[in-house]
C-alpha cells in the first residue's frame, strides 16, 4: 500500500509527467510562465483542482452512470475551478489580475479531466487524491522550471526581485525579449522533454 | 436501477444542485471582499498617478484609505463639465454606466476606438492640507494592440502639464506593450504639455527619443516593440482631453482659475 501511495505521488513528477510525457496542459504552461509568482499561484490552483476533482469523482465513481460520466466529471471540475477563481480574486487580487482568464481555463486543462477519467474512476478516494496531487505537482514542477528560466532571462528577476541588473537601469544585463513571449515556453518545454528523455530513454516514443 | 434514464436524470440533477449551491455560496460569501479589493486597487492607482504612492509601495488597505483622505471624488456631467452632486461617487459605477444605453452615448468615430462615453464620469481632485486643489486626476480608457487600457492621467492645477499617467488594467503583451507599466516610461510623461495654445490636445508618441520636457513638451518616447500600444496611449489621451471627453470640464476649470 505504502509503495502504491508513493508511486501515485511521485510517478507523475518524472516518470509520467503530465506535461513532459503526456504532453497535456501546454496552453496554460505557455501563458502563465513569464513570472514565477504567477506560475506558483497557477500551480497551486491546479494542484487544488486536480486533487479535489479526483477525490470527488472517486467518491462518486460507483454511482456515476457510465453514459453521462464525462459531463458529471466536467460539472465537478468546473465548480471547483470557479470557486478557486473566486478565492484568488478575494485573497491574492494582484496576482489574479495577471492570471486573468487562465484560472478559468483550468476547466479545459486536459490533465484534470484525464486523471478523473483514467484514474479516479477506477481507484479508491485516498489514492485518487494522492494521484491528483502528484499530477498537479508534476504540472507545477514544469511550470516553475519554465518560469524560472523565462523570468530570469526575460526580465532579469526572480519572484519580481531584480537579480540581474538591467542595462536600461544602469546595470549590465540586456533582457532577452523572446523570453517574455509565449513561443519561448515552447522551446524551453521542448528542451525539458528532451533532457528528461535523454535521462530516461524508455520515455521516448518508438519510431 | 443504475443505467436507467430515471436514475441518470436524478443523479445529474443532484450533482447540479450540489455544485450550484457550492459555487453560488462561495460567490456570495466572497463578493464583499472582492469588491473591496477592486475599489482599493483603483484608489491605489489614483494615489500612484498623483505621486502620493509609488508603484513599489506595498500599501495595506488602511494605508490606501488614509492617504486618500485629501482626495475629493466628484461626479461630473461630461457634456457640461458641471458637478452632479446628487450622484454618490462611492456607489457610481462608471464602467457599468458606459455600457448602459440610458447612462451613456455613442462616441463619435475616434482614433482611440472608444465606442461609448458615459454621460457622467468620476474625477479626482487632489488637495493639500489647506484644501487647495493640487492636481486633477481623470480616468481614461482606449484600445492598445490587444486590449482596452484603463488608467488615470494627472494634470497639474493650471492644467498645463501632465503630472502622471498610469494604467490599472490592460491585456497588452508582457515585456512589449505591457511596458506601459514600466515606471521609467511613465515618469517620461511628467512635465509634458498635453495642450497647444488653443487648449486643443497636442501630444504625440514618437519613435526614438524625445527631448526633456522643457525642450520637447509635446512629444513622448514610444515603447520599443510596441508601436500600436504606444499609439493607442497617445490616441486615448487625445480623446479624453478633447471635446468629447473631459474638454468641457477642463474649460470650466480654466474659467474658474481665470476668475480667481
Amino acid at each position: 500500500m505504502a509503495a502504491t501511495v508513493r508511486h501515485a505521488l511521485t510517478d507523475p513528477l518524472f516518470n509520467n509527467n503530465p506535461i513532459a510525457l503526456q504532453v497535456l496542459g501546454i496552453c496554460s504552461a505557455l501563458a502563465v510562465t513569464t513570472r514565477m509568482d504567477t506560475a506558483l499561484v497557477m500551480s497551486i490552483a491546479v494542484i487544488a483542482v486536480t486533487a479535489l476533482s479526483s477525490l470527488f469523482v472517486s467518491l462518486l465513481r460507483n454511482q456515476i452512470p457510465t453514459n453521462i460520466r464525462i459531463i458529471v466529471q466536467l460539472t465537478i471540475i468546473a465548480s471547483l475551478v470557479i470557486v478557486t477563481d473566486q478565492i484568488l480574486k478575494a485573497y491574492v487580487f494582484e496576482i489574479s489580475k495577471q492570471l486573468s482568464v487562465f484560472v478559468g481555463l483550468i476547466i479545459t486543462n486536459c490533465i484534470i479531466m484525464g486523471r478523473a477519467e483514467a484514474y479516479a474512476m477506477q481507484n479508491p478516494p485516498s489514492l485518487s487524491l494522492i494521484d491528483g496531487i502528484g499530477n498537479g505537482l508534476g504540472y507545477g514542477l514544469i511550470l516553475m522550471v519554465t518560469a524560472f528560466i523565462r523570468e530570469l532571462l526575460g526580465s532579469g528577476s526572480l519572484f519580481g526581485a531584480q537579480v540581474l541588473p538591467l542595462a536600461a537601469e544602469g546595470g549590465w544585463y540586456t533582457p532577452n525579449g523572446l523570453m517574455v513571449l509565449s513561443p519561448s515556453a515552447f522551446f524551453i518545454i521542448g528542451g525539458l522533454i528532451w533532457a528528461l528523455r535523454a535521462w530516461k530513454p524508455e520515455q521516448a516514443e518508438a519510431d | 436501477m443504475q443505467g436507467s434514464v430515471g436514475y441518470n436524470l436524478i443523479f445529474a440533477s443532484a450533482v447540479c444542485v450540489v455544485c450550484a449551491v457550492f459555487v453560488s455560496s462561495s460567490a456570495v460569501l466572497l463578493k464583499e471582499r472582492q469588491d473591496y479589493n477592486a475599489a482599493i486597487d483603483k484608489q491605489r492607482n489614483v494615489l500612484v498617478v498623483s505621486g502620493l504612492a509609488s508603484d513599489d509601495d506595498d500599501l495595506t488597505a488602511d494605508e490606501v484609505e488614509q492617504r486618500f483622505t485629501n482626495i475629493r471624488q466628484i461626479v461630473i456631467d461630461l457634456a457640461t463639465g458641471d458637478a452632479v452632486p446628487d450622484v454618490d461617487p462611492l456607489t457610481y459605477d462608471q464602467r457599468r454606466a458606459t455600457t448602459d444605453p440610458a447612462l451613456s452615448h455613442a462616441a463619435p468615430s475616434n482614433a482611440a476606438q472608444v465606442l461609448r462615453v458615459p454621460n457622467r464620469a468620476i474625477v479626482y481632485e487632489v488637495r493639500d492640507d489647506q484644501d487647495r486643489a493640487q492636481l486633477y486626476v481623470l480616468p481614461v480608457e482606449g484600445k492598445g494592440l490587444w486590449s482596452t487600457l484603463y488608467g488615470f492621467i494627472a494634470l497639474d492645477v493650471s492644467l498645463e502639464t501632465v503630472q502622471g499617467l498610469t494604467f490599472y488594467e490592460h491585456g497588452e503583451t508582457p515585456g512589449l506593450g505591457g511596458e506601459v507599466d514600466n515606471p521609467r516610461w511613465k515618469a517620461s510623461w511628467r512635465g509634458r504639455r498635453p495642450f497647444d495654445d488653443a487648449f486643443e490636445p497636442d501630444l504625440t508618441v514618437i519613435k526614438g527619443r524625445a527631448g526633456p520636457p522643457a525642450d520637447d513638451p509635446h512629444r513622448v518616447d514610444g515603447l520599443s516593440g510596441a508601436t500600436m500600444t504606444s499609439r493607442g496611449v497617445a490616441y486615448l489621451i487625445e480623446f479624453w482631453l478633447g471635446d468629447d471627453g473631459f474638454g468641457p470640464y477642463l474649460d470650466r476649470l480654466r474659467a474658474e482659475g481665470a476668475d480667481s
